[in-house]
């Protein structure tokens, strides 16, 4: 089970590769392969979380090379955490697989779409098997390739284009801050394997101000992957792509690729001087928790409603992970992965019948479409936090653990968790009670390769809570935990209180949207320039725009100034003297040497114009000369 | 005062300085001749002259002067035989029209 | 005295005509200034005591050649009595020659003393000549004659017309 248990990513990668070459002509356009390799890796992983690995631990590993004297290897670990992450990512794989059946039917490009997600699966699951940071790397940046390819599906469609560049160039800023505290750490250890670092940080060998360098820079890619304040920028415009992509990329599986880093390598946070790193963490998940579900409220599209929410939920996650709450985050990302993958699936069936994003469009769609109404509904409970759905019982573990170690943190948990509901039903009434808004659609319920799979995630959405629910020694528990963080004691109080919010912001959602007994136009007019600020999702974009977009054209524009006047200019300098010395020569060949020559001939010409007065032809002119010469001959006589 | 050796030296440089210009400015072939006679004559003067002062007992600058005559009149007979054969193939007696060999 | 009057009286006879010969623009009247001329070189002649070589003088110069030059002017075109173009464009140039050596000859003439001697004019005869021809001087006398004889023949050949 566990000797071979590296082929399970490979089975996507298979799938990928035999898509890829034959396509079209696969059963199904290819999407049974890649169901079916899916599949294969489901069944092992749940195999695997069948076995049971309390505490325990497998490990196998090759050397591929070394640098600086140090190997390089690749290999896998399982253990409570693996077998967790492999159940999440191959289910919710599967089940939204299925589903994009149905949702992708007559697109042009069906066997490149199942290509691309087999190629994120494999990616995904090898970066959860990774026991070392250059696999992980390696799975982290082939993820994040997917999620451009997938983003920018639909490539004609130029927002999708930007929105695809846009997500790249965001996560690659934390990719960046990633790998140099992977530098960092390889160069102090010597190793990229876990084990090997873990035990330096704990046998005392590292540690101190850099152990804290090197986790904040490890911290600084799951901010860019997990979409946390200040590179949570790119998962709104994300929605472009298809929305079975939003829902296994952008929801359950790769955004939650940065919260898998920092619970595998807890212990370089935990192991940082006064847990500085875990605050770190914590604090910036808070902020990106009650910020996103604050901007929630105004949006209007659907899945920029849910995208929003990811932000938020993420930031929970962060946070319950930054409070100690070790076991309770990983709980909660179990638990976001399959509601909101239920959310964006029911979301995907909405826009699949009403053919808009836009939910002032809607409304009326519960008599139309009873099975995505109930399904949905459910997964609205469950991000709500409304026991005993299953997202209660992870969000209430995170509060608790913020509740025992950081008061502010709390306070702004319970906020957002009143926002949360709020948002999320506030979309519900829009879209599903009263009549239709649009007059020209006719909604009908989703082909039934849709509906099964959010059935299915509907009833984990309800019941998969109480696998790792508090009040008991739940099995969630025996698989993941830390060893220096004591086991989770469940307070009725706290989650007493959270439940109240919670129904208190859906209360508030009906008040306003179902009810009308404030109007919403009311609410706009109070809120004023907070109103402004949320439409505006903070001026986070604009910012971007102004300093790290401008500044990057600026530069450029001066480097091709400097191209272009310095460099050319040096060149055309160059030529130009060349130019200016080539016509100092013609000057030279044209009067020098050109004025020798045509001096001899000129003095010849001269010269014989003197000459040939010597023979006139004349008697009187050789008279005169002899007469002359005589003279001189006299002269001679006298003067000696 | 008597007259000497250089009056009749003098007379006889003028004579011939005469006679050198009209041999180098007359056009007339014929008057080029009368300037070579004039110029022999002073020749002429200055050999009976020097005979009479320097040695008067020889004759022999007299011997000289009429032998010169002789020639002159021998030279002057051919020179204007050759001028009389020029003229009737050259149609003019002008030096300064006959400056090709052929014609 | 009187030896130097008719010496200037003679010179001037010499000399005037000898001017017209150079510079008159009738060929004729230079051809006859020539005779004065020669007339006044047989008075210098006879001035210098030689009376055979003045006979000569008229007799060949002023007789024969003088003749000969008019016969030939009238048989040329200088007879014709058209009024051309007497002198050349050499004129300052020969003039400058002919004052040049005049100079020149003169200086010699007054810078050297003439080893003249104060015998007063010898007895010149024909007989003293004729003897001096005939004895110290009689290759001369004979290639002389020879001269005449070619000179004559010559003359006669090359003047003659050709049909």
């Amino acid at each position: 089970m566990f000797e071979y248990a590296w082929l399970i990513p490979v089975f996507p990668f298979l799938a990928f590769a035999l898509i890829t070459a034959f396509g079209r002509r696969l059963p199904g356009q290819g999407a049974y392969v890649a169901i079916g390799a899916m599949t294969l890796s489901a069944l092992w992983s749940l195999g695997i979380l069948a076995r049971g690995t309390e505490g325990a631990h497998f490990e196998a590993n090759t050397v591929v090379a070394t640098l600086l004297n140090r190997p390089l290897e690749v290999g896998y670990t399982i253990d409570g955490l693996t077998a967790v992450m492999l159940f999440v990512v191959t289910v919710v794989g599967t089940l939204i697989f299925v589903y994009s059946i149905g949702y992708m039917h007559g697109d042009p490009r069906v066997p490149r779409f199942f290509a691309y997600m087999s190629l994120f699966a494999g990616s995904m699951l090898t970066l959860v098997l990774a026991n070392n940071f250059l696999l992980l790397y390696v799975g982290w940046e082939l993820v994040g390739l997917c999620s451009y390819l997938l983003i920018g599906f639909w490539y004609e469609r130029p927002a999708a284009a930007r929105a695809s560049m846009k997500a790249f160039v965001t996560t690659r800023i934390g990719d960046f801050f990633m790998f140099l505290g992977i530098l960092l750490l390889f160069l102090y250890i010597g190793s990229l394997n876990f084990g090997a670092i873990f035990g330096a940080v704990d046998g005392g060998a590292f540690g101190g101000p850099m152990l804290l360098l090197a986790a904040v820079l490890l911290f600084g890619g799951a901010v860019g992957k997990s979409a946390q304040v200040p590179l949570h920028v790119w998962l709104p415009d994300a929605m472009e792509g298809p929305t079975p992509v939003s829902a296994l990329i952008h929801a359950a599986t790769m955004v939650a690729a940065g919260v898998y880093l920092v619970a595998r390598t807890y212990t370089l946070f935990f192991g940082s001087p006064g847990h500085e790193a875990l605050t770190v963490v914590a604090y910036i998940g808070g902020i990106t928790a009650l910020m996103a579900a604050l901007i929630g409220i105004v949006q209007d599209d659907i899945k920029r409603v849910m995208a929003y929410s990811t932000i938020s939920q993420l930031g929970y996650m962060m946070m319950g992970l930054g409070v100690l709450g070790f076991t309770a985050g990983m709980f909660h990302l179990m638990t976001h992965a399959f509601f909101k993958a239920l959310l964006f699936l029911a979301a995907g069936s909405v826009i699949h019948a009403m053919h808009t994003n836009d939910i002032k469009q809607m409304g009326g769609l519960a008599k139309a479409m009873p099975v995505t109404y109930w399904t949905m509904l459910a997964g609205s409970l469950a991000l709500a936090g409304i026991p005993p759905f299953a997202g209660f019982w992870s969000k209430d573990a995170i509060l608790l653990e913020a509740f025992r170690h950081n008061t502010l943190l709390f306070v702004l948990g319970e906020l957002g968790a009143f926002i949360t509901a709020f948002y999320i039903f506030r979309m519900i009434f829009y879209t599903f009670p009263g009549t239709t808004r649009d007059p020209h659609a006719h909604p009908h319920e989703s082909p039934r390769v849709m509906t099964v799979p959010l059935i299915i995630l509907a009833v984990f959405a309800t019941l998969i809570g109480f696998a790792g629910a508090e009040f008991y020694h739940s099995p969630f528990t025996r698989y993941v935990a830390f060893e220096g963080i004591p086991e989770p004691v469940f307070d009725p109080t706290v989650a007493l209180l959270s439940t109240a919010v919670a129904g208190a912001g859906i209360f508030a959602a009906a008040a306003v949207y179902r009810w009308r007994w404030i109007s919403s136009a009311a609410l706009k007019q109070a809120a004023g320039p907070l109103y402004t600020a949320l439409v505006r999702k903070f001026y986070w974009d604009e910012f971007y725009q102004a300093t790290v977009v401008g500044g990057t054209l600026w530069m450029a524009r001066q480097l091709r100034n400097f191209d272009l006047y310095v460099i050319d200019g040096a060149v055309n300098a160059i030529g130009a003297v060349f130019v200016w010395f080539a016509r100092l020569y013609r000057v030279f060949d044209l009067y020098v040497i050109d004025g020798a020559v045509n001096l001899i001939g000129w003095a010849a010409k001269a010269a014989g114009g003197v000459l040939r007065y010597m023979q006139t032809g004349r008697a009187e002119n050789y008279l005169l000369v002899i007469a002359f010469g005589a003279i001189l001959l006299v002269m001679f006589g006298v003067i000696r | 005062m008597t007259v000497g050796l250089t009056h009749y030296l003098v007379l006889s440089t003028l004579l011939f300085c005469l006679g050198l210009f009209g041999v180098l400015t007359r056009r007339n072939v014929v008057a080029i001749l009368m300037g070579i006679e004039l110029m022999l004559n002073a020749a002429n003067i200055n050999l009976v002259a020097f005979n009479r002062y320097i040695a008067p007992g020889a004759v022999a600058g007299q011997t000289f002067a009429l032998v010169i005559i002789t020639l002159a009149a021998c030279e002057a007979a051919v020179g204007l035989a050759l001028v009389m054969a020029a003229y009737r193939t050259l149609e003019t007696i002008h030096v300064d029209e006959i400056d090709v060999m052929k014609w | 005295m009187g030896e130097l009057a008719a010496f200037i009286i003679l010179a001037l006879v010499t000399l005037i005509p000898a001017v017209v010969v150079v510079t008159s623009k009738n060929i004729v009247r230079s051809a006859l200034s020539l005779i004065p001329t020669f007339l006044g070189v047989t008075g210098i002649y006879i001035l210098l005591s030689a009376e055979f070589v003045a006979g000569i003088q008229v007799l060949i110069y002023a007789g024969a050649i003088t003749v000969l030059i008019l016969f030939v002017i009238m048989l040329t075109e200088g007879g014709t009595g058209v009024r051309v173009r007497q002198v050349n464009e050499q004129v300052p140039l020969g003039a400058t020659a002919a004052v040049w050596l005049g100079f020149l000859i003169l200086l010699v003439i007054f810078r050297t003393t003439w080893p003249v001697t104060g015998a007063g004019p010898p007895e010149y005869s024909a007989a003293t000549i004729g003897t001096a021809f005939l004895t110290d001087y009689v290759v001369v006398f004979e290639v002389t004659s020879l001269v005449l004889l070619v000179s004559l023949i010559g003359a006669t050949i090359i003047a003659r017309r050709e049909d």
